[in-house]
């Protein structure tokens, strides 16, 4: 390096080192994948068992049973007509096109992926309401994990666990999990102080002020949450198609390669669809399971 | 004198990062701005001193920021104190470990809010059963206890709407209901009026004081209206900037207020309805026991006016005058006071507002008696005593405000 050149060029680190640290950083995590990738599998052996299952029995039942199924889950979260009508048509044309099959994949990835983002989400965000040094650590975090490029993190968790399933849903997850996180730590902190405050003076322990007050108070917040994952799930489904998950987004993602227009068209409207119901049925059944709220405006 | 039934001692409580850094400060007494603007650190609350006794209604007065809400949630410790004692009977509240602080919250004092603290996903009934709930009492016996204190309030009929669909009352009604379900024998009252229009309040007050008369509860009441607290209270410590500045009962504070502070607040009082007649009367000096009219002409002369209160074994009976009892003299000195000689005034009870003794004190030729329900004069009420309490008002502020 030259002394005068710094002022018109970066001085930037030498190639080699820079080499270096990628080589020594690559083949370090190679090492770690290598001596506990089996081991990290078999921890997520249940999960795919699960995963395998319910997609086998969404594929091996009926179709006329799911629909019957699906419309009956529609109709007692948000007791509509309208909505089961809804469903049924737009199941009817996924079927009539053909892509039955594969939208049951993607149903029984996207059903998995946000039960598990829920079981892990409300709990962090329980954590977080709770401890302001928790909320300092955790924010950022999810910060990262909403912003990084998908692909950036799949990188990492297909040299870990090769291709496949687990894999996949571990990208949906990270990538859909932060909204309900995010917003289960806002719902509760955002619970009005002086009902929080009764129940202390009544002498509720914390696990008494958590299930009694502060997670009934906080659910049309969390429900918010809840429907983004949903979303955001659902978004991801192609992106995850990239590294071997079956479903709605491998057809989408053939149709790139291949400048499939229609083909992409159609199984990009089935994903709309999915994304359709399952938003309308989340946001229906909070709005039902908060109708103590009505009236709130003669308070 | 019975024992306190909670007792807080030298109470000190500091706002901000270290408290207990700063109380050498406050003992070397350094005011509340320079505290502040040395470290940053609020004075909340200094050397509170108090007791409450059994039974009675001690209301906490004083204007936002004087601390009183900081103050009653001591008493339960939703707020710790930077120092002080705080004890319940032989407890030290201090000294409670979590557990038994529940426990404590549980059973011995429950507290109604002021913006009432109702769970808005629960039913009113579940309100009410709320602290039975928490206790682990079977729902069957909570809801029916609930429905009994619903029934107290006069709210029956209301049990499965939400708060949200009720009006201000109700709501604080439900909160009162909750307070009273767990049977708690402390009653902690934040601003629990406050948030209610002029006529329901008045009418809560009632209520609470109605309640009050058959329950015996300790009531520890937060307010920032004198007048409130004037009605309600049985003795009433003022607050100002986190520190006591009177305590007493609702005369004293209005008789003999201790600082200009108070009678800042003093001044604005309708005296007419806080004080009772008890409070002004003088002493009863015209009272005339004599059998015979000579007798009563005697003690007519001692008492040095021109009437007197004839008073016999049963009681307060009518008014002499000397006038009367001169004419029947020249008769028959030695004739029998009866009934022919007195003239009916009807006498006021010492319990009664003074507001509503008013017309008859001023329409009357003489000064009222004062009876109470036996039948014994405890006092007289001029119009020249009323006029002295409740013009010595009008005199300080000079406003054209009447007595309403």
């Amino acid at each position: 390096m030259a002394e005068s050149s710094w002022l018109t060029k970066f001085p930037q680190m030498d190639r080699a080192d820079l080499t270096g640290i990628r080589k020594s950083l690559d083949s370090a995590y190679r090492d770690f994948s290598r001596e506990y990738g089996e081991s990290i599998e078999a921890f997520f052996d249940p999960l795919l068992i699960f995963l395998v299952w319910f997609e086998k029995l969404l594929l091996a039942t009926p179709w006329w049973l799911v629909i019957i199924v699906v419309t009956a889950i529609v109709y007692i979260a948000c007791r509509s007509w309208k909505l089961c009508l809804g469903v049924v048509i737009s199941f009817l044309a996924i079927g009539y096109f053909g892509m039955w099959e594969n939208t049951m994949r993607t149903m029984s990835i996207i059903t998995v992926c946000t039960l598990m983002a829920i079981a892990l989400g409300i709990p962090i965000g329980i954590i977080m309401a709770r401890s302001d040094k928790a909320q300092s650590v955790i924010t950022p975090m999810l910060d990262v994990m909403q912003t990084m490029p998908a692909f950036v993190y799949l990188i990492p968790v297909v040299m870990l666990l090769g291709i496949g399933k687990i894999p996949g849903v571990i990208a949906v997850i990270i990538y859909a999990i932060p909204p309900v996180i995010r917003l289960t730590n806002l719902g509760i902190r955002l619970v009005d102080k002086e009902v929080l405050e009764a129940a202390t003076a009544y002498g509720a322990n914390s696990t008494q002020r958590l299930l009694g007050v502060q997670l009934p108070l906080a659910m049309p917040t969390i429900m918010a949450g809840i429907n983004q994952t949903i979303m955001m799930a659902l978004s991801m489904v192609v992106i995850a198609s990239m590294i071997g998950v079956k479903g709605l987004g491998q057809p989408v993602l053939k149709s790139i390669t291949n400048q499939y227009f229609t083909l992409g068209l159609f199984n990009g409207l089935a994903i709309v669809a999915l994304a359709i119901i399952f938003d309308r049925v989340s946001q229906a059944y909070a709005k039902r399971s908060q109708r103590h709220m009505e009236g709130m405006q003669n308070g | 004198m019975a024992k306190p039934l909670i007792q807080i001692e030298g109470l000190y409580k500091v706002f901000g990062k270290q408290p207990k850094s700063v109380m050498p400060m406050v003992h070397a007494g350094q005011s509340k701005e320079q505290i502040l603007a040395d470290t940053g650190h609020t004075l909340g609350l200094k050397n509170i001193n108090m007791t409450v006794n059994k039974g009675e209604i001690f209301v906490i007065m004083g204007l936002s920021g004087s601390g009183k809400s900081t103050l009653i949630r001591h008493f339960n410790r939703l707020i710790d104190p930077t120092e002080g004692v705080i004890k319940f009977e032989d407890i030290d509240v201090m000294k409670l470990p979590a557990k038994e602080l529940e426990q404590f919250r549980r059973h011995k004092m429950s507290m109604v809010f002021q913006r009432f603290g109702l769970m808005p996903h629960r039913t009113v009934l579940e309100n009410v059963s709320y602290g039975l709930s928490i206790q682990g009492v079977k729902k069957g016996v909570r809801l029916a206890k609930a429905k009994e204190w619903l029934d107290t309030v006069g709210l029956a009929g209301y049990e499965s709407q939400y708060p949200a669909q009720l009006s201000g009352g109700q709501q604080q009604r439900v909160g009162l209901a909750r307070a009273l379900c767990t049977n708690a024998e402390i009653l902690l009252m934040d601003e629990a009026f406050s948030a209610l229009d002029p006529l329901i309040r008045s009418e809560m007050q009632d209520q609470l004081i109605e309640l009050q008369d058959k329950l015996h509860k300790t009531i520890i009441f937060i307010t920032h209206d004198l007048d409130e607290a004037l009605r309600i209270g049985d003795r009433i410590a003022i607050l100002k900037d986190g520190e006591m500045v009177q305590q007493g009962t609702p005369d004293e504070i209005l008789l003999n207020p201790a600082n200009d502070y108070v009678e800042a607040f003093v001044k604005d009082v309708n005296r007419a309805r806080a004080l009772t007649v008890e409070n002004v009367m003088k002493p009863p000096s015209r009272r005339i026991t004599a059998d015979t009219i000579g007798e009563a002409l005697e003690q007519m002369k001692i008492i040095k006016g021109d009437y007197g209160y004839y008073v016999n074994d049963d009681g307060y009976q009518g008014i002499v005058t000397q006038d009367t009892l001169e004419e029947a003299c020249c008769e028959n000195d030695s004739q029998k006071l009866g009934d022919e000689f007195l003239e009916e005034l009807a006498g006021i009870a010492p319990g009664a507002i003074l507001e509503t003794v008013i017309p008859e004190t001023l329409e009357a030729e003489y000064s009222l008696p004062v009876i109470d329900k036996d039948g014994n004069l405890k006092g007289e009420l001029s119009r020249r005593s009323l006029a002295d309490v409740l013009g010595d008002r009008e005199k300080c502020e000079g406003n054209t405000k009447t007595a309403a």
